[in-house]
């Protein structure tokens, strides 16, 4: 759907004027955000608005408080938003809706939760490498707000019974690994791996992502990995033992 | 974005927050003169604060009062062009520029107020506390209850009630009450319009005689915003950042110095910071972090590459791709034009996966150039620290 572009088609596809047309024209109950940064979160509401079940946002740079405003637009409604500055959200063999190398990934247990895109695509394709399947692979997206947390990431992939282990890529900057790491320790039934990128990041600058900040000394991957171990997940220390680690966890189930 | 004080209190005191009187100054004689009007007119004394981008500045010798003009000129001939180096600056420290000329205030509390973004509740919140003066990280670790919070509707706005309460909580006398909110509404509002990502009045004063000032203020914009604030994008002095860090962003692509000696380009930010981590795993240390985003073409990948190696301390570079939208033909071709555009001689590391992968490799092999191919990860930053070493 292109605003303006209503009636024509794009690649043998047609082309609607508004998310509501959209919908009722097709039945569509997913939205997939391109939407260059100064109009992204609109598109988001829009979507909300025209009760969209899900929404994956790839945009990379909406300003902050304009994703305040959408976050606040989404509470009161069903749908549910992943990103924005993700690469979207795979289930190999059966859906993909993002912007993920399709080719790297393998149908198995393992479900992936990555604040990061390429480092994603990493982990998926060491365990792919490993012969490892992949139940789902969610880039939850760099931003310092995000429609999808960790913490509601972890509850799918525990009620999933596709999803044998969970692999939860953070990096520095707020305090979601940590609060991640609090719901891990008590209702999480699934092995979790952790890593977090950052390590050698220097404090007050921001890591390419608006997110990736280390301020007031607070965010740093030390605070991050120790909370995670605390709460027993087993934290890849090295991102070139990532696959490793899973394979280590799948053996010793819990 | 960051800008200095002086900034900062220009653009406050349109919202209606009071700041101290003063002007700006880049010599002695328009320290003198910014002296001259404030002592005319009633001030009875001046600071000169050093204007940079950093914190502390008053224990570094950044901040001194002075009772009379001619030692305002003394105190400013002696700033100007000095090394500031704080506990934000790092050792290198700062030159300093730029003055502000001030009058001095009759302080009788030291209060601090600071609006953020709260990741967690996605919402500003408006902060205050009794304890200013003191950086508020401080006072987070030792006696969080210490900070007062409240979250604000990004609908609405800080209300008179929320700002009432933050006043009373404060210990300003009833008296003051009306005037702390008018200062904390504009505030916020100041945050809103401006798209902040940070704002700090630390300290936030009230005087004996119960007039309240922003002492000093601290404004950081939401990059991502600066789209559509044309007027504030004019405030960024390019003296305070890096050269290799302003040309970077003239590219848009994510480059941060860093004092290692392995340069490092890398598509997204999540695997640009793990390829630093793991090239001090492997013994070296990262020169930079180099993001070249997910939509790169050539070109920008060629200004990487040049950036990259204008650090003169690279003793050798690894390329760490794996193409989703970046795809690895494109970014091979930006390497093997920026390679022979400079003419490098360093060694270069690479390690692609994803995207158009097999083509990509393909250009590389026909380019004639003497790459290091790496399979995986690991090997790509065993390989680029020992020929660092080399």
């Amino acid at each position: 759907m292109t605003p303006g572009k209503g009636g024509t088609t794009h690649e043998g596809w047609p082309v609607f004027n508004s998310v509501q047309e959209t919908v009722d024209r097709t039945g569509a109950d997913c939205s997939l955000i391109f939407v260059p940064p100064p109009y992204a979160a609109d598109a988001i509401m829009e979507a909300a608005d025209a009760e969209v079940e899900l929404i994956v946002c790839i945009t990379e740079g909406i300003p902050t408080l304009d994703m305040v405003r959408a976050w606040e637009f989404l509470q009161n409604r069903r749908a549910r938003l992943i990103g924005p500055n993700c690469p979207g959200i795979i289930s190999p063999g059966h859906c993909k809706i993002g912007i993920m190398p399709a080719r790297i990934h393998k149908q198995g247990p393992v479900g992936i939760v990555s604040r990061s895109g390429t480092l994603t695509y990493e982990a998926v394709y060491q365990l792919t490498q490993r012969n490892i399947g992949q139940s789902t692979a969610i880039g939850i997206g760099g931003d310092p707000i995000i429609g999808t947390h960790f913490v509601d990431a972890l509850e799918l992939f525990n009620r999933d019974p596709r999803t044998e282990a969970v692999v939860m890529i953070g990096e520095i900057g707020g305090n979601a690994e940590e609060t991640a790491s609090e719901y891990v320790k008590i209702h999480m039934k699934k092995p979790v791996i952790g890593f977090i990128a950052g390590q050698t990041a220097p404090p007050g600058r921001r890591m390419g992502h608006a997110g990736a900040i280390i301020s007031g000394g607070k965010g740093t991957a030390a605070e991050k990995i120790k909370a995670m171990e605390d709460a027993g997940i087993r934290v890849a220390k090295s991102p070139a033992v990532i696959g490793e680690t899973v394979n280590a966890a799948l053996g010793v189930k819990v | 974005m960051k800008i200095h004080e002086y900034q900062a209190k220009g653009i406050l005191k349109k919202y209606g927050v009071t700041v101290p009187r003063g002007e700006m100054a880049e010599s002695r004689e328009e320290a003198e003169a910014a002296a001259k009007n404030l002592f005319g007119t009633g001030a009875t004394g001046a600071v000169v604060k050093a204007q940079i981008h950093a914190g502390g500045r008053g224990k570094g010798g950044g901040v001194k009062i002075a009772k009379s003009v001619d030692e305002v000129g003394e105190i400013a001939a002696r700033m100007l062009g000095m090394k500031l180096v704080t506990h934000q600056t790092g050792p290198e420290g700062r030159i300093v520029q730029r003055l502000l000329i001030e009058e001095t205030l009759p302080i009788e509390k030291e209060l601090y107020l600071g609006i953020v973004i709260d990741r967690a509740e996605a919402r500003p919140v408006f902060m205050a506390s009794a304890s200013g003066g003191v950086e508020i990280e401080q006072v987070a670790a030792e006696n969080p209850a210490a900070i007062l919070k409240e979250y604000i509707d990004p609908g609405m706005g800080l209300e008179a009630f929320q700002a009432r309460k933050l006043a009373f909580a404060l210990g300003l006398k009833p008296q003051q009450i009306n005037e702390a909110v008018r200062f904390m509404t504009g505030l916020y509002r100041a945050f809103q319009e401006t798209d902040s990502s940070l704002m700090e009045i630390n300290p936030f004063i009230s005087c004996t005689d119960g007039r309240l000032f922003a002492l000093d203020a601290k404004i950081n914009f939401d990059d991502n915003a600066m789209f559509r604030h044309p007027d504030l994008r004019e405030l960024r002095d390019f003296t305070e950042e890096d050269p290799l860090e302003v040309e970077a962003s003239k590219h848009s692509l994510n480059y941060i110095k860093l004092d290692g000696n392995v340069g490092c380009m890398v598509n997204g930010a999540g695997l640009a910071m793990a390829t630093m981590d793991i090239i001090k795993y492997a013994g070296g240390m990262p020169a930079n972090f180099l993001d070249v985003g997910g939509g790169a073409n050539a070109e920008q990948v060629t200004h990487a590459f040049e950036i990259l190696l204008s650090d003169k301390s690279v003793k050798a570079v690894l390329i760490n791709i794996f193409g989703g939208i970046l795809r690895v033909d494109t970014l091979a071709t930006g390497v093997v034009e920026a390679a022979q555009k400079t003419h490098i001689q360093l060694p270069i590391v690479l390690r692609l996966e994803g995207t158009n992968v097999e083509q990509g490799r393909e250009i590389l092999q026909q380019s004639g150039l003497n790459f290091i191919v790496a399979e995986t990860m690991k090997d790509a930053a065993e390989k680029v620290v020992a020929a660092a070493k080399s």
